[in-house]
């Protein structure tokens, strides 16, 4: 086990030092660059008093190593500072948000993973047969499909003709499980087509690899059964492959749920961040953004990790 | 028919389709009408050089086709009944009980999630001849009889613990523990090294022997198939060219076709003694590859010039590291190398361009020495253009006689690396390097990837340019037969380190150290019984195993 | 001439036919752009082939114009990606050592962040200008184009020929334009299609959520932000440039596709 644990160990750790040197980025994105923060706030007809005051509040004056070892330092206590626009702490505003993203995602997720593998598995029993090119083709075209498109038509089709779901995912606290169901149904199933068309691909070509491989075929001239071909001989080798794609594709979730909660007027994380981008208020879009960076840096890190515990050659060294 | 009938294929035709790029898919008949019987307990091998169909004959004895190939016509009888009838259901039966399978590569062939011997037993199990401790104990057994070290317990590693030899070995020993009646031997040894490809063949035949199992032994190399074979079936282009016992095949050939695979590599070669002022000679050179692991230790050998120096040795031995040092890749750590009277700078980019036009390199893979997107008419006159400033007509002048001289049309100028067949391109590369007009070419396994007969063309062509051009070669193989060719002296290297050097009849004689002892004696002779004998004279064991 | 199979073609036609509406939007337009023409979402008509916008603009003339923007910035963005990355990327495999170190970290880093939030934290503090949408989207982009410049490049830079060509002496740029560069066209073509759809999908998003081309400029993503409360009432013209996009991008896909298809069968050829 000496060398799973330590490349376990190393790639937590690389997790760890991407994510810092991430925040250097995102730091250096918002305060760096050439754009103004104070001018941005206060737009063009500010008088060179109020920006020096405002950038006095926001100390700006300070050397920019400063201010972003007291960001980070912040971030780590928990404390992610205050909203210029709301003046409200950013921590409480967006934790309702980011448990309402969390479980519009998961709702995705739910439905989605298993039905990709499914229809992975599909086109590859049937392959270059019938079932597998109708698959390939819908999916061809599913990733050539903005996100809002699909949204709207989910909703002109599902909403305004039929009126089964509201075209508006709203939710409040109070609010029972199956009735948040309801209101996330729509966004869900428009992130789950964004990423089927992907996720299934990738499972179809990654179970292939495994099929075409020569111990498979050792197991075929044993005359096995397919299933236990599939079971005993396929599967544990796919094990890695396939985890890999689901995460990959939940990273890419992370990305699509900021159009859909737009779309679908859905109160979590992404669309918090999009109207403070629009209002420039830097401190939420610092928070936003390295919260989004560390779920994706996360979930990747999470694909390796699978990768490497799956792998016989490093589970059972010479 | 007798009844000790086991295997008879009658009129076999088996069709793949191809997909050329810019044209439609279409079918090609890979074997054509192809009958053959094996007895009870007997060998058949299968020979031929690629593309003649001998793996897909192999597996037809199994009702198997790999990729897009499909048997279309004729019957495959096993035990009295044609496997062909009876669909996918009838097919699993047959598997895996009545015939199994083994495999080139057992490193790929092995599911690296898996036990060994959870996967050696699980044939026997699943078709119910053993239960699962039955199984195991015969697994043991058949560990010990095919000489895998610690028997009981090797069956606990994982594929990737476990050596290339002896995991051929297990693969073996996972065909024979379902106690089949027909066990398909393809190319079981081709992917090992010479010294350890002799012991799993001793193995293999020892275990076909005691079990009394017949079987299918496919391979390329006429000389293996003589050692195992009872009976010999010599295969082209998918059609059969002769059928004979063993002994008649290697000794009394009926077919052109088949004279010229049994005489292969018996080319003349007078040697020449080597001169007092060499044209090469590479001092005390010791390399490794960054880290502490020296892969070159203290080499020193000599050439002169229009003569032929051999470096021989298995996979790790150092010797295509030797190349490396020599042209600059790959800077010695200590030792000089001079060449025709001057020490040459020991890293590439310091050598003159007279330094690199005069040591020119072949390689080992044709196909990857070329670039594809080149015609051969730039490929040939880049050096003459680069070295010598040749251009327009005066260049392709030159690179047509280049190419009357390794004995290709000029037709061939215009044609890029992939139309080529595999000797054209190896053609192709020896005229580049012969375009520089040097004194010393390289030769780094420039045969290895060919088969037989275009290989021996290529070192007919080779000979024939030394005498014309009296340009000096630096020969890198793993053949023993194509060094004693055209060797003039021979370098025989072990872990890095040269263990045998001098003219070529001196280091062919005994008496032997004992690694060049067990070079020697591995290299399979075309000669019936050669192996027993081979086994029974040898004084080491092979590292491999 | 090798023949073009028929999905290819048709792939080949629509891309064309986008790319010459935009060349020529003021020409085939049949309204100007901002002008207001009817009433709000007035239905499709003789007038008004797709009816009109959410404030009585003529919807075709706001498509048109539209995908002028819309493919302008993706081509101008595409052009931006691909020559830095993959000048970076070859030079990255070419050269090695910590030169390629440097670059290979440095994108990994921009890398780890999803390109839209990437995007979205920049566009916070910037001023949202066509040309800076351009060099934003450009450099995100290139992090992908590097990443596959370089790996091609590394592939073909540890083959025998080039190793062949090293030891004739030849000189870096003869390795990277003579040996290099014409094995690795072939993919990258192949990918610039994909990075091309990628552009039109990233900028059509950041104006969907108002943070990219701005009023009273039309493009695709825009108008969908236009006239989406229209959905409601059942209304469509939100649709319309979204099935522009995805025309425009299954077509472009198509022609990538074969592209691919003819060179890795070129490469694939092994001879006899």
């Amino acid at each position: 086990m000496g060398i799973v644990t330590r490349l376990v160990a190393q790639r937590l750790a690389l997790g760890l030092l991407l994510l810092l040197a991430v925040s250097v980025l995102i730091f250096i994105g918002t305060q760096i660059l050439p754009g103004d923060v104070a001018q941005s706030i206060l737009g063009q007809s500010a008088t060179p008093q109020a920006l020096a005051n405002l950038r006095r509040d926001l100390g700006l004056n300070e050397p920019a190593i400063t201010r972003y070892f007291s960001w980070l330092g912040g971030v780590l206590t928990g404390d992610l500072g205050t909203s210029l626009t709301s003046g409200g702490n950013i921590l409480s505003e967006i934790s309702t948000r980011l448990a309402n993203t969390l479980f519009l995602a998961a709702v995705a997720a739910v439905i989605a993973v298993p039905l990709a593998i499914f229809l992975g598995l599909l086109a590859v029993r049937y392959r270059e047969r019938w079932p597998d090119k109708l698959i390939s083709a819908v999916t061809l075209s599913t990733i050539s499909l903005p996100e809002f498109f699909i949204g709207y038509v989910l909703i002109l089709l599902f909403a305004v003709q039929r009126q089964w779901f509201p075209s508006v995912a709203t939710v409040y606290p109070s609010m029972s499980f199956l009735a948040r169901l309801d209101a996330v149904i729509l966004p869900a199933l428009t992130l789950t087509m964004v990423i089927l068309a992907h996720m299934m691909r990738m499972t179809r070509a990654a179970i292939l690899n495994v099929m075409q491989s020569a111990y498979v075929e050792t197991a075929e001239l044993k005359g096995l059964s397919t299933f236990q071909v599939i079971w005993k001989h396929a599967f544990p080798n796919s094990i890695a492959p396939i985890v890999n794609v689901v995460m990959l594709n939940l990273a890419y979730l992370v990305v699509g749920v900021v159009v859909v909660e737009v779309v679908f007027v859905y109160p979590g994380m992404g669309q918090y961040l999009v109207d403070h981008v629009s209002k420039r208020d830097v401190p939420v879009v610092q928070a936003c953004g390295l919260i989004f960076a560390a779920v994706y840096i996360g979930l990747n890190m999470i694909a390796d990790i699978v990768a490497i515990l799956a792998n016989p050659r490093l589970r059972h060294p010479k | 028919m007798a009844d000790d009938t086991l295997l008879d294929i009658r009129n076999l035709r088996i069709e793949a389709t191809v997909y050329p790029p810019g044209e439609d898919p279409h079918d090609i008949v890979i074997v054509d009408d192809v009958s053959l019987t094996l007895e009870k307990g007997k060998v058949l091998g299968l020979i031929g050089e690629s593309g003649a169909g001998k793996s897909t004959i192999g597996l037809s004895a199994m009702g198997y086709g790999r990729g897009g190939v499909r048997i279309t016509g004729g019957e495959v009888v096993l035990n009295g009944r044609d496997i062909l009838q009876g669909g996918i259901r009838g097919l699993r039966k047959v598997r895996g009980k009545e015939v199994c399978y083994v495999a080139q590569s057992a490193a790929a062939a092995f599911n690296p999630a898996h036990k060994l011997m959870d996967q050696v037993v699980e044939a026997a199990i699943e078709h119910g001849s053993a239960t699962r401790t039955e199984a195991r104990e015969r697994a043991v057994t058949l560990f010990g009889k095919l000489g895998l070290p610690d028997p009981d317990h090797i069956g606990q590693r994982y594929p990737h613990q476990v050596s290339g030899g002896q995991l051929q070995r297990v693969m073996t020993a996972m065909a024979l523990c379902s106690q089949p009646d027909l066990i398909v031997f393809d190319e079981p040894t081709t992917a090992l090294d010479v010294t350890t490809q002799i012991d799993v063949l001793a193995a293999i035949k020892e275990a076909i022997r005691d079990t009394g199992v017949a079987a299918l032994y496919i391979t390329h190399d006429l000389a293996v198939v003589a050692q195992v074979s009872d009976h010999i079936m010599v295969l082209r282009n998918g059609k059969k060219v002769e059928y004979g016992t063993a002994k008649q095949i290697i000794e009394a050939p009926k077919e052109e076709y088949t004279r010229e695979l049994v005489s292969v590599r018996s080319i003349g070669h007078d040697e020449k003694t080597a001169d007092k002022s060499p044209l090469l000679s590479v001092r005390n050179v010791t390399a490794s590859y960054g880290g502490s692991v020296k892969v070159l230790k203290n080499v020193s050998v000599e050439l002169s010039l229009g003569q032929t120096l051999a470096i021989v040795g298995e996979s790790g031995s150092g010797k295509s590291t030797l190349a490396r040092a020599i042209t600059g890749l790959l800077p010695p750590s200590e030792g000089e190398i001079v060449f025709d009277g001057r020490t040459l700078p020991p890293r590439l980019d310091q050598r003159s361009k007279d330094d690199l036009r005069e040591l020119q390199m072949i390689y080992q893979m044709a196909d990857v020495a070329m670039n594809p997107r080149q015609t051969v008419r730039t490929i040939i006159g880049r050096p003459l253009e680069f070295y010598f400033g040749l251009r327009g007509a005066e260049r392709d002048r030159r690179v047509d006689e280049l190419l009357e001289e390794i004995e290709m049309g000029n037709g061939f100028a215009d044609r890029y690396p992939a139309e080529l067949s595999g000797g054209q391109k190896q053609r192709v590369c020896i005229a580049r390097a012969l375009a520089a007009k040097p004194k010393l070419i390289i030769c780094d396994e420039v045969t290895s990837a060919l088969d037989p007969l275009v290989a021996d063309g290529i070192l007919k062509l080779l000979l024939n340019l030394q005498k014309r051009e009296n340009v000096a070669y630096l020969f890198i193989t793993h053949d023993l037969a194509t060094v004693k060719a055209i060797a003039d002296s021979i370098a025989v290297m072990f872990q890095g380190e040269v263990v045998r050097y001098g003219q070529k009849s001196d280091v062919l004689a005994p008496p032997f150290d004992d690694y060049t002892d067990l070079l020697l004696s591995s290299v399979p002779e075309m000669q019936i019984g050669w192996l027993e004998k081979a086994i029974a004279g040898r004084k080491m064991e092979s590292a491999g195993n | 001439m090798k023949r073009i199979p028929p999905a290819a073609l048709i792939g080949l036609i629509i891309t064309s036919l986008y790319f010459l509406s935009a060349i020529f939007a003021p020409v085939i337009s049949p309204y100007p752009m901002t002008e207001i023409v009817g009433g709000v979402w007035d239905p499709p008509s003789a007038a008004h082939w797709l009816g009109t916008d959410n404030i009585g603009r003529d919807l075709l003339s706001r498509m048109i114009y539209g995908g002028r923007t819309t493919i302008f910035i993706a081509t101008a963005a595409t052009v931006l990606s691909f020559t830095s990355g993959s000048v970076l990327g070859f030079t990255a495999a070419v050269l090695g050592g910590w030169a390629d170190q440097l670059l290979s970290r440095f994108v990994d880093l921009v890398m780890s962040i999803p390109t839209l939030i990437f995007a979205l934290v920049v566009l916070s503090v910037m001023p949202v200008t066509i040309p800076i949408l351009i060099v934003v989207m450009g450099f995100l982009d290139a992090t992908r184009v590097f990443r596959l410049s370089r790996a091609v490049a590394v592939d073909i830079n540890v083959m025998d020929f080039v190793e062949a060509a090293k030891l004739r002496g030849e000189g870096r740029v003869w390795i990277i334009f003579r040996e290099i560069l014409p094995n690795a066209l072939s993919p990258l073509v192949a990918e610039l299609g994909m990075r091309f759809i990628f552009m039109v999908l990233f900028v059509s998003t950041l104006s969907f959520l108002g943070l990219g081309v701005q009023p009273p400029l039309a493009d695709w993503g825009g108008i969908v932000k236009e006239n989406k409360d229209g959905i409601v009432y059942g209304i469509g013209a939100a649709l319309w440039p979204a099935v522009a996009i995805a025309t425009l991008a299954i077509s472009v896909n198509l022609v990538a596709d074969w592209v691919l298809n003819r060179t890795t069968s070129l490469k694939g050829g092994r001879g006899g």
